[in-house]
């Protein structure tokens, strides 16, 4: 019956039986291959159950334990679905809870409670549809053993289980307490795909009424009683501290109590943000600016430049590209550059944190609920079980708040003042403190038989590596090199005999992370122009040199041409508006987009529409996939049009939607999404609808104006009219 | 930075959803910070403390108002009106619209969205796309619902046409 596996096949159940009497079902993961932290708590028996995943109560209502973060991409609605599916559910009867810090929780995929890598549906496809099924088991058995008929007898139908021979039907929630008492089976069969009928449809979304009226509680709405409001002055450069503090006027701001040395600067603990705000205006800090006082964007590219003149580690290597490159027709090489990007979510950072000695409570829009817990154990000197992470609805994530400065700062400053601390940065601070997505520089050269096909393709990378900044590289085989910093450029399906790519990390001090597609970003623009380059200088249609080098890779060859089809690839289109594309592969997904792009005299570039194709595998929720390849379009064309932190200083020179600009209603283009039938795994989705967007505007610039664009973001001044 | 004068804190009345509160601020709070820590109304967002993003955005008499930068002795004796009291249920129909498209993802923004759209019907019951992305284009959503939100104020806009019925 089940013929879809993307994890390994886990043992899962536990029961127990709730406060009200209901039933109660977890899933012990067992710990995955990259870690050894996933041995359930859940496991332990007892009347109640807190880490369960699985609700039924007495009344029928079916509560599913959301072990992800709600960002934005829909979990709170998609993993509740899965368990819904199997249960048989009747899915007005559905709602959702967030899940507590417990490695009850962890990802299986990721090895810890971390919502990221596009990975929530990939994670729990299989978990959360045992856990459903085994509790459909234990419903078909209580009701079986009430009437006296064989289970086998017994069918389920939208939160009721029915004896047609004898007419009979007895609720989930009549059947919940007997259910309770039952033992757990062993195993439980899964529906196949045919069989679905929840999954696959575009349901409406469990959050949606919370984020119409004011209810939806993210972060910075968390108030628990008696909370006092913070604000932290920071070096703006990086590695800075400050060498000398002069509180004296902000300690006489009306409604300021406190003003404290932390980790991260010099943080005013106030009781509303504006009287910390002002605090902090009156403050006099003498800083003491460290090493990088001097950098500047224009000395980071100077040493990427030299770097690139080195020899690299090796991530991919077939064939013999140099000899290859050598003996080619023809020969083209190219430079590409991106800039350090700012994840501006919606929601600047902060946190809330009650500090006691025996208890630390935070409430945060956190990624990363285990690493969260673990930054607010090594604040308090607390141990696992007496610090409690509550997760709040993220106003955007992108991966900004997988890192943990944030919480930290509350942690910090709820222990210095002794009571709960809400810490709230600016959007200054959130602009000028992130983890940037990495800055690279990058040496392509390809080679071309007579034919305009590409025979060698060489890429060389430099730049900082986001697995170092987070102490992940001891994760990695001798010799293997960060997986972000190589990702869309390095494992690219295109059939090319002699394939050589390069890494070269080079470190220039800005502190980097994890955004949104994170290596692909950037290594799909490089890739995918390049590739338009190869076409150009082979004079062969930029479509059709793709189709013929996946003609055996029928995914990504099958979203190509779903999307030049949808977006009349090759028609004609109204005078002064051209057209580009570009594909990827991310995180077990494929895409293509092909947009329509006109540049005027001044060089300023307009993108009228875009034409999304994806193939993610089985769907859960097709309006959410659709969602989120708008939102990574978004994203995408936000980047490429505008995405630009640069550094002065030592320091970020933007600091506000002014100067680091966000795509507006006007930029906004007609984005219509395709949905590929597939009965594979399901892939992800929050992520792959972003690195395709910028290659193929570049590609349409290409095509409207000749002019190449090899550095992001996209300049006008580069493309006005002599 | 550093300041010379000391600020003072000082009683002010306001009328927020229909309802009068009395508040000790000062006098330039924004109004933001005065409906999130002074009267627990956290519906209204954060996000940009420059009038650059829309995430604040509140009715004033009606207008469509940035509060992270009007301060709040500025709105004593008007008619304040949060996205908690746009609708005593949710019905408004930009949000009944906003449901029926699931315009928001992440929802963060949505607040400010929401008020900004129903301050345009309030006053252009039937606009274009054009009219919308002119009224709207200080409302920044991260999210990318921009699509969704012009569908949405098309629905809404049909809505009130039929007096509210969906």
């Amino acid at each position: 019956m089940n013929g879809i596996t993307n994890v390994s096949r886990r043992d899962f159940l536990k029961t127990g039986a709730t406060v009200g009497g209901g039933l109660v079902l977890g899933i012990a993961l067992r710990a995955g291959a990259r870690t050894r932290g996933g041995q359930s708590q859940a496991g332990k028996a007892g009347p109640f159950e807190p880490n369960a995943f699985l609700r039924v109560a007495t009344d029928g209502a079916v509560t599913i334990i959301v072990p992800q973060s709600e960002m934005g991409q829909g979990v709170a609605t998609s993993l509740p679905m899965l368990v819904a599916e199997e249960l048989d559910a009747d899915w007005k009867t559905v709602r959702y809870e967030q899940a507590p810090a417990d490695k009850a929780y962890a990802n299986p995929l990721l090895g810890m409670q971390l919502t990221g890598g596009s990975t929530s549906v990939r994670s729990f496809w299989e978990p959360l549809r045992l856990a459903g099924a085994a509790a459909r088991a234990m419903l078909i058995a209580a009701a079986a053993k009430a009437w006296g008929v064989e289970a086998g007898t017994c069918q389920t139908e939208n939160g009721t289980v029915v004896h047609k021979a004898s007419g009979r039907k007895m609720t989930y929630g009549e059947l919940a307490a007997a259910a309770g008492r039952l033992p757990v089976p062993k195993t439980a069969p899964l529906k196949s795909p045919p069989e679905f009928t929840i999954l696959g449809k575009p349901l409406h979304r469990l959050d949606t009424p919370l984020k119409v009226d004011g209810r939806a509680a993210f972060g910075i709405d968390a108030a628990p009683e008696g909370a006092l409001v913070a604000t932290v002055e920071r070096c703006p450069t990086f590695g800075g501290k400050a060498a000398k503090v002069d509180d004296a006027a902000a300690k006489k701001v009306p409604g300021v109590r406190m003003v404290v040395p932390i980790s991260s600067g010099v943080c005013v603990i106030a009781d509303t943000f504006w009287a910390a705000k002002k605090g902090r205006e009156a403050l006099k800090v003498t800083w003491d600016n460290g090493p990088l006082a001097g950098l500047t964007s224009d000395k980071i590219t100077q040493a990427f430049e030299a770097a690139a003149k080195t020899a690299g580690t090796v991530a991919r290597n077939e064939g013999d590209a140099a000899k290859a490159l050598a003996s080619a027709a023809k020969r083209i090489d190219a430079v590409y550059q991106v800039p350090y990007l700012a994840h501006a979510t919606m929601e600047p950072m902060n946190s809330t944190a009650s500090v006691t000695k025996t208890r630390c409570d935070v409430w945060s829009p956190i990624q990363a609920q285990t690493m969260a817990q673990e930054t607010a154990m090594a604040i308090t000197g607390l141990p696992r079980e007496s610090v409690f992470i509550h997760t709040m609805f993220l106003g955007c994530g992108f991966g900004r708040r997988g890192e943990t400065d944030f919480i930290a700062d509350a942690v910090e400053a709820s222990k210095a003042a002794g009571a709960p601390v809400r810490v709230i940065w600016t959007r200054e601070d959130d602009i000028r403190h992130d983890h940037y997505r990495p800055a690279t520089y990058n040496t392509l050269s390809a080679g071309l038989d007579a034919k305009g096909q590409p025979t060698a393709w060489q890429a060389r990378i430099v730049g900082p590596s986001i697995f170092a900044a987070h102490g992940r590289i001891m994760s990695l085989k001798t010799g293997q090199v960060d997986p972000t910093s190589v990702e869309g450029l390095a494992d690219l399906a295109y059939e090319i005999p002699n394939y050589h790519v390069e890494y070269i990390e080079n470190e220039p001090g800005v502190p980097v992370g994890f955004w949104r597609s994170v290596g692909d970003s950037q290594n799909c623009f490089i890739a995918e122009s390049f590739m338009d380059e190869i076409a150009a200088a082979g004079k062969q249609d930029p479509y059709e040199l793709r189709r013929a080098l996946l003609a055996n890779h029928p995914r990504p060859r099958g979203v190509l041409e779903l999307a030049a089809t949808k977006a009349g690839w090759g028609k004609p289109l109204p005078a002064g508006t051209f057209r580009g594309l570009a594909m990827s592969q991310p995180y077990g997904s494929y895409v293509a987009e092909v947009v329509e792009v006109s540049v005027a005299n001044d060089g300023s570039v307009k993108v009228h529409r875009v034409v999304c194709a994806i193939d993610c595998g089985l769907h859960i929720n097709p309006d959410t996939i659709t969602a989120q390849m708008e939102g990574g379009i978004v994203y995408g064309l936000t980047a490429a049009l505008y995405g630009n932190i640069s550094i002065a200083g030592g320091a970020v020179e933007q600091g506000n939607f002014n100067d680091y600009q966000m795509l507006r209603f006007q930029d906004m283009p007609a984005v219509e999404v395709y949905i590929m039938d597939s009965t594979e795994a399901p892939g992800g989705v929050g992520e792959p609808g972003v690195p395709t967007l910028a290659p193929a505007v570049c590609n349409a610039i290409f095509a409207a104006t000749g002019k190449r664009i090899r550095r992001l973001p996209i300049r006008p001044e580069d493309l006005k009219k002599a | 930075m550093g300041s010379q004068t000391q600020p003072a804190l000082t009683p002010l009345t306001l009328t927020v959803n229909g309802r009068t509160h009395k508040v000790e601020v000062f006098p330039d709070t924004p109004l933001l910070w005065v409906l999130r820590d002074n009267l627990g109304l956290r519906g209204t967002k954060f996000g940009c403390g420059r009038a650059l993003c829309g995430a604040c955005t509140v009715h004033v008499d009606g207008a469509a108002r940035r509060s992270c930068v009007t301060p709040v002795s500025s709105v004593v004796g008007k008619s304040i009106v949060t996205i908690e009291g746009l609708s005593p249920d949710g019905s408004h129909p930009v949000q009944r619209a906003w449901v029926l498209h699931e315009v928001p993802q992440c929802g963060y923004c949505q607040p400010g969205q929401i008020m900004q759209a129903a301050a345009l019907l309030a006053k252009n019951p039937d606009p274009s796309d054009a009219d919308i992305d002119s009224f709207m284009s200080g409302n920044i959503c991260r999210c990318g619902t921009y699509q969704r939100i012009r569908a949405a104020i098309h629905e809404a806009a049909k809505m009130q046409a039929r007096g509210g019925r969906p």
